[in-house]
C-alpha cells in the first residue's frame, strides 16, 4: 500500500472531519451506555425499594420497566450509531477515497 | 443449596446460575422420543452442512473466516448463536423462576457490552485484522511477544469457558436425555471436533445460525403460548405469578438473592465491568467480525446481534414468569415428598433449577415442545463450544505456530494442518477435563473467562487501536499484569478460595467478588506507564507505525481481510 496515499488521506480535511466526528459520537454514546448501565446497577444497590415500587398501583413495578428500558436503550443506541456510520460516515469515507485515489 | 448458589453468583457468574446445581440433580428424566428424534435430525443436518462446508474449506481464509463471504444478517445471527449459551437460556429463565426480578439484572449485564463493541471495536477490528484479534493487537508491534500475549489471553479465556460449557452440557444432557454424564461430554466433544476440523468457520457459522434460529424460534413460541394464556397482557401474567410464587410480591423487585451481584456496590460495579468489557474481549466473538466482507457489514452484524440478544433476554424473563405460573402449580412437576419435608414448590421442582424452561415447554406444548426445547438446548451447547474451539485453534495455529514459531514463513497448508491438529487436541482436552470436573462446581469458570477477556484481551486490543504511544513492551507488561491479577483475583476470592478449595471461612486474601475493576485498571495502567518509560528502538518504530495504522482502521484502505482481492 502506497504510503503516499495514506499520507494524502491523513491530510485530507474531510478525513480529519470524519475522524473527529466519529470519535466524538463513539465516545459520547459509550459514556451514555455506561451511565445508563452503572446507573441501573447503583439503583439496584442503593434504591431497591424504588425499583420494587408499583408502577401504577398494579403488580408491575418500576424496576421491570427500567430493566426493559435499559435493554431497549442499548439496542436503540447501537442502531443510531450504525445508521449514522452506514450513511454519513461511509459516504464521507467514499469521497475521501475517491479524492485520494489519483 | 444456597451456598452453591452463592458461589455461582458472587462471581458474577449468576451468568450460569443453573449450572451450579446441575450436579445436584440426581434423578434423570425419562427419555423423550421426540427429543431424541429432533436431536438426531439436528445432528444429521449439521453433519451434512459440515460435509458441504468441507468442500469449500481449502484456504486459510476459508478455514478461519469463511472466506469473508458471510452477510451482516447471517453474521448477526451467528454472533447471537455464539453468545447465547445454554447457561443463559436455561440458567436465566430458571433464575427468574426462583427469584423473579433478580434474573433481569443479569440479563441486562449480558447485553450492555454490545453497544461498546459497536461504538469502539467492530469497525477498526474489521479494517485491521484478518483472522484473529491478535492480527490487530500486533499490527504495528513486534509480532512474537504480542502474539504470545494475545494467544495466552485467548487460550485461557477459551479453556475456562469451554470447561464450563462441557460440564454444564454433560449435566444437562444427563437430565434431558437420560444419558450418562460422560457419554454426553464425549458426544458433544466429538461433534464439535467434526464440525471444526472438517468444516472450519463455514460449518461453525452455519451451526451457529441454525442454532440461533431454533433457539429464538423456540423461545418465541414459548413466550407466545404463555402470553396467549393471559390475552397478551403481561400485567395479568405478573399478577398470577405474584399470587402463586412463595415469595409473592417480592419477586417483582430486587430480592438480593443469596450472593446476588449487588452484595456490595463495589462488587456490583466490578462484576458489571467484567460483563461489559469482557464481551469486548471474547476471542470467539471478535473472530466473527472477520467473516464479513467489510466494515459496513461488520457494523450491521453487531446491530442485528444486539437486537436478537436483547429480544432473547426479554423472552427468558417471560419464560421464567411463565414457569412460575404453569410449572410450580402443576403437581406433575413437583416432588411432593420434598414439599412435605418443608421445601418450597420452587426448590422442589423436578430437575431444579435447570429445568424451568423445558418443563414449561412440556406444560404449554406437551411432549413435542419439550423434545424440541431439549434438542435446542443441546444444539445451543454445540454451537457455543464449536466457536470457542475454533478461536482456540486459531490462536495456536495462526498466532503461535505461523507467526511466532515459523516467523510468518509457514505455508498455508501447514498452518491449516496445525489448526486441525490443535482442534482435535483442544477437543480431547475439553472432553478429558469435562469428565474429570463432573463433581466440581465450575460456575466460577465463566466469570474467570470474562474477567480475563476484560483484563487482558480488551485493554491490549483497544490501546493498540487508539493510543499512539503504546509500545510492544508496554502491551506485554500491561496485558500479562491484567491476565495474572484477574486470574489470582478469582482464585483468591471467597467463592473459589473458600468455596471450592475448602479453605477456612474468612481466609481468602481478596474480599471483592470479581476482580475485574482492579485487574483491568492495572492492565491499562501497566500499558500506560511502561509504554511512557519505554525508550527502546522498538518503541520508536511502534509509535511511528500508528498514523498509517490509524488511517487504515478508519477508512479500510489496504484492509485485506479474509476476502482478499
Amino acid at each position: 500500500m502506497a504510503t503516499v496515499r495514506l499520507e494524502a488521506i491523513e491530510k485530507n480535511p474531510k478525513y480529519q472531519h470524519l475522524v473527529a466526528e466519529r470519535r466524538s459520537l463513539g465516545v459520547t454514546l459509550s459514556v451514555l451506555v455506561c451511565i445508563i448501565y452503572y446507573g441501573f446497577i447503583l439503583l439496584v444497590a442503593f434504591a431497591p425499594t424504588f425499583l420494587g415500587a408499583s408502577l401504577t398501583g398494579g403488580v408491575t413495578t418500576v424496576g421491570i420497566v427500567v430493566g426493559v428500558l435499559v435493554i431497549v436503550a442499548a439496542f436503540l443506541l447501537t442502531g443510531f450509531y450504525v445508521n449514522r456510520a452506514n450513511g454519513t460516515y461511509d459516504t464521507l469515507t467514499k469521497q475521501i477515497l475517491e479524492e485520494t485515489s489519483k | 443449596m444456597n451456598r452453591k448458589l452463592l458461589y455461582a453468583l458472587t462471581l458474577g457468574v449468576g451468568l450460569t446460575p443453573g449450572f451450579a446445581f446441575a450436579q445436584a440433580a440426581s434423578s434423570t428424566q425419562s427419555v423423550s422420543p421426540a427429543a431424541v428424534t429432533m436431536f438426531i435430525f439436528f445432528v444429521l443436518v449439521t453433519l451434512g452442512i459440515t460435509y458441504w462446508a468441507a468442500k469449500r474449506t481449502k484456504t486459510a481464509a476459508q478455514f478461519y473466516a469463511a472466506g469473508g463471504g458471510i452477510t451482516g444478517l447471517q453474521n448477526g445471527l451467528a454472533i447471537a448463536g455464539d453468545y447465547m449459551s445454554a447457561a443463559s437460556f436455561l440458567g436465566i429463565s430458571a433464575f427468574v423462576y426462583a427469584w423473579g426480578y433478580d434474573g433481569l439484572i443479569y440479563s441486562v449485564g449480558w447485553l450492555v457490552g454490545w453497544p461498546i463493541v459497536t461504538f469502539l471495536i467492530a469497525e477498526p477490528l474489521r479494517n485491521l485484522g484478518r483472522f484473529t484479534f491478535a492480527d490487530v493487537a500486533s499490527f504495528r508491534f513486534d509480532q512474537a511477544p504480542i502474539r504470545v500475549l494475545a494467544a495466552s489471553g485467548t487460550l485461557v479465556t477459551v479453556a475456562f469457558y469451554l470447561v464450563a460449557q462441557m460440564v454444564g452440557a454433560g449435566a444437562l444432557i444427563k437430565i434431558l436425555f437420560g444419558l450418562e454424564y460422560w457419554h454426553a461430554v464425549v458426544i458433544v466433544g466429538c461433534l464439535m471436533i467434526l464440525y471444526v476440523t472438517f468444516g472450519g468457520m463455514i460449518a461453525t457459522t452455519w451451526v451457529q445460525i441454525i442454532k440461533a434460529g431454533l433457539l429464538l424460534g423456540g423461545a418465541t413460541l414459548m413466550a407466545f403460548l404463555v402470553l396467549y394464556a393471559f390475552n397478551f397482557n403481561p400485567g395479568a401474567l405478573f399478577a398470577k405469578a405474584v399470587e402463586v410464587h412463595p415469595r409473592h410480591a417480592a419477586i417483582m423487585g430486587p430480592i438480593f438473592a443469596p450472593g446476588a451481584p449487588v452484595s456490595t456496590p463495589l462488587s456490583a460495579i466490578s462484576t458489571g465491568v467484567a460483563l461489559m468489557f469482557g464481551t469486548c474481549g471474547l476471542p470467539h466473538i471478535l473472530m466473527r467480525f472477520f467473516t464479513v466482507p467489510n466494515a459496513k457489514e461488520a457494523r450491521k452484524s453487531v446491530f442485528y446481534a444486539t437486537g436478537f440478544i436483547g429480544y432473547f433476554y426479554i423472552l427468558t424473563f417471560i419464560i421464567g414468569f411463565g414457569a412460575i405460573v404453569f410449572v410450580s402449580t402443576n403437581p406433575d412437576f413437583i416432588d411432593q415428598a420434598k414439599v412435605a419435608g418443608g421445601m418450597s414448590v420452587i426448590n422442589a421442582t423436578r430437575g431444579f433449577p435447570n429445568m424451568a424452561a423445558p418443563l414449561l415447554a412440556k406444560a404449554v406444548g406437551g411432549d413435542v415442545l419439550f423434545g424440541f426445547i431439549s434438542a435446542v438446548a443441546f444444539a445451543t451447547i454445540l454451537a457455543v463450544v464449536s466457536g470457542l474451539t475454533l478461536a482456540g485453534a486459531s490462536a495456536i495455529s495462526h498466532d503461535l505456530y505461523a507467526n511466532v514459531f515459523a516467523r510468518g514463513k509457514a505455508s498455508e497448508a501447514d498452518e491449516i494442518r496445525v489448526s486441525k491438529i490443535a482442534t482435535v487436541c483442544l477437543g480431547i482436552f475439553a472432553i478429558g477435563i469435562g469428565v474429570l470436573a463432573e463433581r466440581i462446581n465450575v460456575a466460577f469458570a465463566v466469570g474467570l473467562a470474562f474477567a480475563i477477556a476484560a483484563s487482558c484481551n480488551f485493554p491490549v486490543l483497544v490501546m493498540s487501536m487508539f493510543w499512539k504511544n503504546m509500545t510492544t513492551r508496554g502491551a506485554v507488561v500491561g496485558g500479562f499484569l491484567g491476565l495474572i491479577t484477574a486470574f489470582l483475583g478469582v482464585v483468591l476470592s471467597p467463592a473459589v478460595w473458600e468455596g471450592i478449595f475448602g479453605n477456612a471461612k474468612g481466609s481468602s486474601l481478596v474480599t471483592i467478588d470479581n476482580p475485574t475493576l482492579f485487574s483491568m485498571a492495572l492492565a491499562f495502567a501497566g500499558i500506560y506507564v511502561v509504554s511512557k518509560l519505554d525508550t527502546s528502538a522498538r518503541a520508536t518504530s511502534d509509535r511511528a507505525g500508528f498514523p498509517m495504522q490509524f488511517v487504515r482502521s478508519q477508512t479500510g484502505v489496504g484492509a485485506e481481510g479474509a476476502s482478499a482481492h
